[in-house]
């Protein structure tokens, strides 16, 4: 009986995760198969057609989901690893431990509510959707994840290391620049990357902050385009096209965020490196 | 030993950087309430409670409140049972090479934006709960109100079963590393009088790691109350009384999707943006409680053992 309940126990865990994996398995298999007669190079670089008539494409999109992804990789990356070198060098203290519990929480915050936020600062103020807008949203949900992941890859950091660059008479901030930042590198690169696959899919905080368009980037204080909101907008019209075309988009945005975490994974590979990256 | 003032200069430099977090939040909080002001001091505490939703008989936001709390139930409820399972195999049960790959696997199911997740659902899931949930259960026992509705499958459920999907991740990857680091100590104690791996993981480790896996269901509550882009794509966004949640198969609203649906095009300086706002800040207030718990319950269990094995 005991032995009966063991066996049983293991096969209602195998089977909640093979339970798990239907719904990846689904998506990528619809993704693919829907999205996959969308793809060619007209399609990825021609602007969206006039409603209703079956043509145009995802070129705004991608533009504006790069243009986006740059833009806030320069705001909120050197933000995110200065805040992280602190909490992993100096913040071993009361103040550190704050930054780090309200980090954690605002790492888990819903986008939603940051987009929410940003409309009413910066959309309702200047009157104007803007791209600065949606890169300044996106940087802030980016901002905690980099925070954590670059703490948690200096943490890794022998203290040995640290003690021989001071020994050698190297003042703390270079140690910590250029030979604690430098050691601990794949670590930091690996979280930036996370975070960026991670903005680069986020659609509830653009919807409000750069709205969506049918046009090529037109000034950083105008609307724009990216590839998560195309995909809304797509899929609320109700032609057959519109869908193809939203697959087409969905099966774009998912290689580029799959290609970022698989790549990295194959990268960091028995590697000790297991930050709870959304967690 | 007398610290270079360059040094100086970088220490409280990168801590400006890193209280910038609690600027966001700050920051977050003040811009909310001053938005919402106008909605709050007009209505008062029939904000929360009104169910209306137009200029004319004002504007309440009991039934996307209901809404998200509902989604979000049955999220943690089909969700929780599933990702501790998960949890338990990989942590206790399952061989090393099954291991490394389910968890991965786990891992890139968090990847995929919630936009796919929608779109998916929109297309999929919707039909498969129209057909395979929505027909049978309407058809035994459509006369029992929670059973009621449309036939579209665009529902609370379906918005529930797209969450309990999302949430999964998260919630078994942190019960898993709850369970982890349990001592091993724990573990040996419960072999050594002829326990089963079973029988150690319920004696055991799920005493022993409780609190933490609690926490891992709050922070997936956590998840399950802010998502967005799926919940919008399938749950069907009525408005007022209507979207008041009655029916399992009725189109809803939660605080996360009227935003999406209604803020971008809501009137500078009207009665319904401040109504939108509130809902935001009402929304900014739960999630903020709710991780707030799930951190102090997942961070007490795994920085308290991390700290007795150094």
């Amino acid at each position: 009986m005991r032995r009966f309940k063991n066996k049983l126990a293991l096969w209602i865990g195998a089977l909640c995760a093979a339970l798990a994996m239907i719904p990846l398995v689904s998506i990528l298999y619809d993704v693919v198969k829907n999205g996959a007669s969308s793809l060619n190079v007209d399609f990825l670089t021609s602007a969206p057609g006039v409603i209703g008539q079956a043509e145009g494409g995802i070129g705004p999109a991608i533009q504006g989901t790069l243009l986006l992804v740059g833009i806030t990789i320069i705001m909120g990356v050197p933000l995110g690893v200065l805040s992280g070198i602190y909490l992993s060098e100096f913040g071993d203290n009361p103040v550190g431990r704050v930054i780090r519990f309200l980090n954690d929480v605002l790492a888990e915050f819903p986008s939603v509510v940051i987009g929410v936020v940003i409309f009413t600062l910066i959309v309702l103020t200047f009157k104007s959707f803007s791209v600065i807008a949606g890169a300044l949203a996106l940087s802030i949900i980016m901002l905690p994840i980099i925070t954590r992941s670059t703490e948690e890859s200096l943490k890794l950091i022998p203290n040995s290391i640290r003690d021989a660059s001071m020994a050698l008479g190297i003042r703390r901030w270079r140690t910590t620049l250029s030979v604690v930042l430098t050691t601990a590198k794949s670590g930091v690169v690996t979280g930036i990357l996370l975070a960026i696959a991670r903005v680069a899919g986020e659609t509830a905080p653009l919807v409000f902050t750069i709205l969506g368009s049918q046009y090529f980037f037109s000034g950083l204080n105008s609307p724009m385009d990216a590839l998560p909101i195309r995909i809304y907008r797509l899929a609320l019209l109700p032609y057959p096209y519109a869908q193809a075309q939203g697959w087409g988009a969905a099966l774009v945005l998912i290689l580029m965020v799959l290609v970022v975490n698989i790549g990295v994974r194959l990268a960091t590979r028995g590697r000790l490196y297991t930050t709870r990256s959304r967690a | 030993m007398k610290h270079p003032s360059s040094d100086v200069f970088f220490k409280y430099g990168s801590l400006v950087f890193a209280a910038s977090v609690i600027g966001v939040i700050a920051l977050s909080m003040v811009v909310l309430v001053r938005g919402a002001f106008p909605a709050l001091t007009t209505f008062g505490f029939r904000f929360l409670t009104g169910v209306d939703w137009d200029a004319a008989a004002g504007f309440g936001a009991l039934p996307y409140i209901l809404g998200t709390l509902v989604t979000a139930s049955i999220a943690i409820i089909i969700g929780v049972p599933i990702s501790l399972g998960i949890a338990i195999f990989l942590a206790e049960m399952a061989p090393d090479v099954i291991k490394v790959a389910v968890s991965n696997i786990i891992e890139l199911l968090a990847a995929v934006p919630s936009i796919i997740y929608g779109l998916w659902g929109l297309y999929v899931l919707r039909v498969w709960v129209a057909n395979y949930v929505q027909s049978p259960l309407q058809n035994s026992f459509g006369f029992l109100p929670i059973f009621s509705g449309t036939s579209y499958g665009l529902n609370f459920l379906t918005a529930g079963l797209i969450l309990a999907i999302m949430i999964i991740p998260t919630v078994a990857s942190i019960s898993r590393e709850v369970m982890v680091s349990v001592p091993v100590s724990q573990r040996e104690a419960a072999y050594s009088v002829g326990a089963t791996r079973w029988e150690v993981v319920r004696m055991s480790v799920l005493s022993y790691a409780r609190s933490g896996i609690f926490g891992a269901a709050v922070l997936g509550l956590g998840r399950a109350v802010g998502e967005t882009m799926a919940v919008t794509m399938v749950i069907g966004g009525a408005t007022g009384a209507s979207a008041l949640p009655t029916s399992l198969f009725k189109p809803g609203q939660t605080m996360a999707t009227i935003l999406v649906n209604q803020l971008s095009e809501a009137e500078s300086g009207s009665l319904q943006l401040a109504a939108l706002l509130g809902i935001g800040l009402v929304l900014f207030a739960i999630a903020f409680g709710i991780n707030i718990v799930a951190q102090l319950l997942v961070w007490r269990v795994l920085k308290v053992q991390a700290g007795a094995v150094e």
